[in-house]
């Protein structure tokens, strides 16, 4: 018997560690404007965002793995978005979604945060107002690259 | 209705000097008056309970900042009459406006006359910094508690530049949150 017949795999830890969490990233439910509805319909089944293993949308960010920002953030809300995202426990990561999240879009005034990245650490952003569900797939397929090439030494 | 006939029975209720009260026509048909700030929440209670009227809903309450202008603010009512059984016979609305001085901007809360007014009022002092004596919660309800100036009026700057706050403390001390803790291991440990 040689070593190819061997029903065996040889394979480094961090890779399978990686495989694992960007195969199942979940989300935390934040929606907080029209950018919400593309999202839902992201993981509904025309679009199918379980093709991905991102569609268990969890109600709790103590389940979570990612916060998708989908909508614009108002100041009073900024406090509120914060504390959840510093629930989730680590790994985490943020796709700030839509022109508002990213940058404040048409909202440049004194009640809207101008870009999300004021406040919590952003991985991906996808921009369109609002982005059409195939750009949010595209932008978890960009993160689940960006988690395959994270080191755990790192 | 129309404003001249409710105007008729304001001042048939409310005897006194009649240029208090004032019609208007307004683009959209509907009737529209002028009410004078001093007296306003006795007019208010007339509208309410005067059998031929019985505005008896508060829809909204705003505002509008006529700035350079002087009076400043009018504050707007919009009242309807149901027209449902006990509440008149037929349904109307009416538009009531008050002129606000930009120096003295306060008005005599209606809260006592519609409760609905509670929060709507909440919401003009909010963005216009319209004072309502009598009101018995006057906070602000839509900008954070320790929000500066009044975003709705014309000399407020529209872009704001300041750090994002990210912290906001507990809803309660420190103290009432030990003490909650206490309490449930205290509860576990009897069981």
């Amino acid at each position: 018997m040689s070593d190819a017949d061997l029903p065996i795999l040889t394979t480094t830890v961090e890779k399978v560690v990686q495989w694992a969490r960007r195969s199942s990233i979940w989300p935390v439910t934040f929606g907080l404007a029209c950018c919400a509805i593309e999202m839902m319909a992201m993981s509904a089944s025309r679009y199918d965002i379980a093709r991905f293993g991102a569609e268990v949308f969890r109600g709790s960010p103590r389940q979570s793995d990612l916060m998708i920002v989908a909508g614009r953030l108002s100041r009073k809300m900024a406090p509120v978005l914060r504390r959840i995202y510093d629930q989730m426990p680590e790994p985490k990561w943020v796709i700030s979604m839509g022109a508002c999240a990213s940058v404040g879009g048409v909202f440049d005034n004194y009640a809207i945060v101008q870009g999300v990245d004021q406040v919590v650490p952003v991985d991906v952003f996808v921009p369109g107002c609002p982005p059409r569900p195939e750009a949010l797939i595209y932008g978890i397929v960009q993160l689940q690259r960006k988690i395959d090439k994270q080191r755990m030494s790192a | 209705m129309e404003a001249p006939a409710i105007l008729e029975v304001l001042s048939r209720r409310l005897p006194g000097d009649p240029g208090r009260f004032e019609a208007v026509s307004s683009l959209d048909g509907m009737p529209t008056i002028y009410i004078a700030r001093d007296g306003f929440v006795d007019a208010c209670a007339v509208l309410r309970d005067a059998l031929e009227l019985q505005f008896a809903v508060l829809m909204d309450i705003t505002a509008v900042d006529y700035l350079p202008r002087e009076p400043r603010f009018e504050i707007i009512y919009l009242l309807v009459s149901p027209g449902v059984a006990g509440y008149g016979t037929t349904p109307k609305r009416l538009r009531v406006k008050v002129r606000v001085p930009g120096d003295d901007a306060r008005v005599a809360s209606v809260s006592g006359v519609w409760t609905a007014a509670g929060w709507a009022e909440r919401e003009v002092f909010d963005l216009f910094g319209i004072q309502f004596d009598g009101h018995s919660d006057l906070r602000r309800i839509l900008m954070p508690d320790d929000w500066e100036g009044y975003p709705l009026r014309r000399d407020y700057p529209v872009q704001i530049k300041d750090p994002v706050k990210t912290y906001e403390p507990l809803q309660m001390s420190e103290e009432e949150f030990v003490a909650n803790v206490e309490a449930a291991r205290s509860r576990t440990r009897r069981e």
